[in-house]
């Protein structure tokens, strides 16, 4: 708390003008107190000895000449051990204590500490007195979960640091002091398990930025095989309303290979979070073995929460997915979604009177959310190893058109587009993500040469599909009407996949290579067909075998005797592989 | 301690502007004019200028009426006195009854606390099988009705609130033509439904700002009622009417639009009023059922658009029936997994078989040749639509399942419906 005080001088929705005495910097915290009520809100723009804040909170009964205090810091995350499993609003404040203190609703001023104060925690020192330190280094561990947590030299120190003093193995709270440090001059530091970092500020301890190579499994065979997501990569699900993004988003943060799930619910739909809330304590992750939640943290502003912290609520993610990452965690930050946060920045702006963009969003709309998936990243820590943040955020665009400015400007800064469409949604296609218009720039788990051959089949089938709109089945050759329906297969056994089965919506990229094999075999094989309807026969047949296949476990009994059916067809068809598909097949052994 | 002042600094529409001091964003203000006395509401503060948006709106204000500020923000009486009454938008009485002022509750409060929620896991029954049967509705659901003029919305409306199984109607009009108010105050009184409803109308002629405050009022109530455990249901007529009110507020205070004049936080003020829908663990329920015209049947205009971004799922009117391809209730598969065995199976089937004889009429209207199969699928489609899909059905879930069975039997072969064998033989009519 600085000395810096203000009074409201005006009021527009949740926008308030402040005049103050003293210094004020730019995104600093400050209080607006309503009949004794401290209301949190952030400086946005300073002109003079006005600043204007927005309130996170309902502004409503807020008066000229009601005092303004300044807090003198940015709004900032704690970060330390007791993260996970943790369910937030967009500050940071557990809903669970919210709810213990105020009763049902959100009540506004009533805030809580981000970590629990009071729990201890099992610590171990792992530096040594004397030993030299930098910030982002660290002096010992706690266990969490089922994860190793480190203790950090607070990331904000500049320089070099001399650790005098560290304490003994043992319980400490995350306020506690567990290690004095002091800088050059020889002023001393005290260190304890937890620290603040400021939100909107990136997390830059590392040694090196690496490329994204490594591919995360998503076990969403549409996804890892033709539209890959790389670790420390960026992708975007654009799509309009009940195409799946968020059932998607669902899937995604139960079976991604990566060790914490980070989400982030910006300005969706509360009974959603409650879905995530009643399903992930009973589920178990297939990596620790632990409950789903253990690995989890939600941040959750929901739509009808107020729209500054919905802003704030991104940063507040991507800061604690940068924080594991700093312990050589693979983290996966999911947003949904990205445009009721660009709308939260458009609201802003309307408020602040600045020269409209495109529809109304501000103009710095595009360095905003460059700036945000730029958080995403591969990186090499002090100590060698590696982490990464990767960031997938859906985007609801109006009307469901690419065209509008959030879809353009996040398709120009990620590295995967899985772009959903009305017209596979409608068919019941799940994922509805449209082949013909997503891409990728990762590295797909199968055979590049095969993800390739898979996309143009995809492509071609579509051309054939809308040459015979025109010219019906009548018109089309017995030729392009077998590639129409190899197309079709493809699509309904491989790109479809149910989302409600077990062992459907699992499927990992071993399994992903040997069906994609199976898949080239069959589909890059000519068969004696002698007219269409034989050939919708046969291809209606193919499509049934790979579709019980694709329910069976992985190399079990059931597994082979579906595979030897699929053989069997095969041999029916009296199948020959094309030249094409024997060169694929060839070159994946 | 009520301030008074008498000069109106502007009048611009319907808001006004006063120069005052220690005003407090939101609060109301009773404004005296020769007309008689509205409300109005402060919603902007600039230093010593205070902007307020007028009930009665601006027509006939003059500069020097009386503005008394009353010290505190809109609010609504609670009670169980509300039931069977009918208000305006500034809760005023409607009726013939007295006003209400004790107990008075703010409207527009903050959000629920989402760990205070539960997974919405029970049917609310409509008795309307194109709901029951087909798109179930949940317990604490936000859903739209999307609808064209001219479609009978407010007759399906009426029917839901005489027919669903909730312990306490609010109904909100918004822009609603007399006639149609008439309508469902006759109904509902006809029907029964009226001692266990509360209205909160606001027709085409009244006031623009007061239909701004419809939805508060009604889910203010509706929340109350749910905080001493009833399950409230919302129905809310029309959605457009109201995004239309804010968008002419919007814009006479000079306000950036963002898409087609709507204002910036069109999704925000529509999410504020449908997340008032929820099921409290430890309490009732409010479930929102809202009317929302689509202006040229245009499900991209922005207020459909904005809407189905919130809500979970839809029910689209249409030719005086719910179609079954557009509607979608999301959360169904919460709750029709327990109904009776057969319902999933029935439901799916039941489509199926629909959207073969929507295609087989296409043929027919082409002047194709119809097969015998095409002729079974005309018969069905005919008894589907005349039986289930007419708004004026009214059976139970079970009633109306018997009743598919019976349609099946009549139009197929068991082993055409594709319907598992174990099925099949439980329910088909002997």
């Amino acid at each position: 708390m600085t000395d810096t005080k203000g009074k409201v001088l005006s009021v527009n929705g949740n926008l308030v003008s402040v005049r103050f005495d003293g210094n004020v910097s730019m995104n600093e915290l400050c209080y607006v107190i309503v009949d004794g009520t401290r209301l949190k809100s952030e400086v946005i723009r300073i002109r003079g000895d006005i600043a204007q804040i927005q309130v996170y909170e309902m502004t409503g009964g807020i008066k000229c000449g009601d005092e303004v205090e300044f807090d003198g810091d940015m709004l900032s995350a704690q970060l330390g051990p007791g993260l996970l499993g943790q369910i937030y609003d967009g500050l940071q404040n557990p809903l669970p204590a919210l709810a213990e203190q105020a009763g049902w609703f959100l009540q506004r001023g009533v805030y809580a500490e981000g970590l629990d104060s009071e729990k201890k925690w099992e610590f171990t020192p792992t530096a040594k007195v004397g030993d030299t330190l930098r910030a982002g280094e660290y002096i010992g561990t706690v266990p969490e979960g089922p994860f190793t947590h480190k203790i950090f030299v607070p990331f904000y120190l500049l320089g070099n640091y001399k650790l005098k003093s560290i304490a003994e193995k043992g319980e400490y709270t995350v306020n506690e002091t567990v290690a004095v440090i002091t800088d050059e001059r020889g002023r001393e530091i005290n260190i304890s398990m937890s620290f603040k970092w400021p939100v909107k500020r990136a997390v830059d301890c590392y040694s090196e930025r690496l490329a994204p190579v490594e591919t995360m499994e998503t076990k969403v065979r549409l996804i890892d095989s033709l539209f890959p997501v790389a670790k420390g990569g960026t992708y975007c699900i654009p799509g309009p309303f009940g195409a799946g993004k968020t059932v998607l988003q669902h899937t995604t943060s139960k079976y991604a290979d990566v060790d914490i799930v980070i989400i982030a619910a910006c300005g969706e739909r509360a009974g959603e979070v409650v879905e995530t809330l009643t399903e992930f304590p009973e589920l178990t992750d297939p990596k620790t073995g632990r409950s789903l939640m253990e690995r989890t943290i939600i941040i959750c502003n929901t739509s009808s929460m107020p729209v500054a912290s919905r802003e704030a609520s991104v940063y507040t993610s991507v800061t604690l997915a940068e924080y594991y990452r700093q312990m050589g965690l693979n983290v996966l930050l999911l947003a949904d979604s990205t445009s009721r946060w660009a709308q939260a920045l458009r609201e802003m702006s309307g408020r602040l009177e600045e020269i409209p963009g495109e529809e109304a969003f501000p103009a710095y709309l595009e360095s905003y959310i460059a700036a945000f998936y730029e958080r995403a990243g591969y990186v090499r820590l002090p100590d060698g190893t590696t982490g990464s943040v990767t960031i997938g955020g859906t985007v609801s665009p109006a009307g469901g058109n690419f065209e509008e400015p959030v879809t353009q400007a996040t398709l120009k800064v990620v590295g995967a587009f899985h772009g959903l469409s009305r017209e596979r949604s409608d068919a019941r296609k799940y994922p509805a993500i449209d082949p013909l218009i997503s891409w990728s720039k990762y590295k797909c788990v199968i055979d590049p040469a095969k993800s390739s051959f898979f996309k143009s089949m995809i492509f071609h089938g579509s051309e054939i599909d809308s040459m015979m709109k025109v010219v019906g089945e009548e018109g089309t050759s017995l030729e392009d009407y077998i590639v129409y329906l190899k197309s079709e297969v493809l699509d309904s056994v491989y790109l479809q996949q149910n989302s409600f089965d077990l062992v459907e919506s699992n499927c990992g990229t071993v399994r992903q290579r040997y069906v994609t094999d199976k898949l080239v075999y069959v589909l890059g094989s000519d068969y004696s067909l002698d007219n269409k309807d034989d050939a919708r026969d046969f291809f209606n047949r193919v499509r049934q075998r790979f579709i019980d296949w694709n329910y069976t476990e992985f190399e079990s009994d059931a597994f082979k005797n579906a595979e030897c059916e699929i053989d069997a067809l095969y041999n029916e068809g009296k199948g020959k592989t094309t030249r094409e598909a024997e060169l694929l097949l060839k070159g994946g052994e | 301690m009520s301030k008074v002042y008498n000069k109106i600094e502007s009048v611009t529409g319907n808001v006004i502007t006063v120069k005052a001091e220690g005003i407090r964003y939101n609060e109301l203000a009773q404004i005296n004019t020769r007309f008689g006395k509205s409300l109005a509401q402060v919603n902007k503060i600039d230093g010593d200028v205070v902007s307020l948006q007028v009930f009665a709106g601006g027509k006939g204000v003059s500069t020097g009426d009386e503005v008394r500020f009353l010290g505190h923000e809109m609010r609504v009486s609670f009670s169980d006195d509300l039931i069977g009454r009918i208000f305006n938008g500034s809760g005023e009485p409607r009726d013939k009854g007295p006003a209400l002022s004790e107990n008075m509750q703010p409207i527009g409060g903050p959000s629920v606390n989402p760990t205070k929620r539960i997974l919405a896991n029970r049917m609310m029954r409509t008795n309307i099988p194109m709901i029951d049967m087909f798109n179930t509705l949940v317990v604490s659901q936000k859903l739209p009705i999307f609808s064209i003029s001219g479609e009978p919305y407010n007759q399906l409306l009426a029917r839901i609130a005489l027919q669903a199984e909730a312990d306490v109607i609010v109904l909100g009009g918004m822009g609603l033509k007399y006639d149609d108010f008439l309508y469902f105050k006759e109904e509902l009184s006809n029907g029964g439904a009226l001692s266990k409803t509360v209205m909160f109308i606001h027709t085409a002629s009244d006031p623009t700002v007061e239909c701004m405050m419809i939805p508060d009022m009604a889910l203010a109530v509706a929340e109350q009622f749910a905080l001493q455990n009833k399950d409230v249901l919302v129905l809310l007529t029309d959605m457009t009417n109201f995004a239309d009110a804010m968008k002419e507020i919007a814009i006479t205070q000079e306000q950036v639009p963002s898409n087609r004049g709507y204002p910036g936080d069109l999704y925000s003020q529509l999410a504020a009023r449908y997340e008032k829908a929820v099921d409290f663990n430890d309490s009732g329920s409010v479930t929102v059922l809202a009317v929302t015209t689509m202006p040229g049947d245009d499900v991209t205009h922005p207020v459909p658009d904005n809407t189905g971004y919130i809500t979970e799922g839809q029910y689209y009117l249409k030719g005086g029936r719910i179609e079954p391809f557009g509607s979608l209730s999301r959360l169904k598969q919460n709750v029709n997994g327990k109904t009776r065995k057969d319902h999933r199976a029935l439901m799916d089937s039941m489509i199926r078989m629909y959207s073969s004889y929507k295609e087989t009429l296409e043929k027919k209207n082409m002047d194709f040749s119809m097969s015998r199969w095409d002729e079974k699928l005309l018969k069905y489609g005919k008894l589907f639509e005349d039986k289930l899909m007419d708004l004026s059905v009214n059976l139970t879930l079970e009633q109306a399942l018997d009743l598919g069975w019976k349609i099946l039997a009549e139009c197929f072969e068991k082993d055409e419906t594709g319907i598992k064998s174990d099925l099949t033989d439980e329910f088909w009519p002997k």
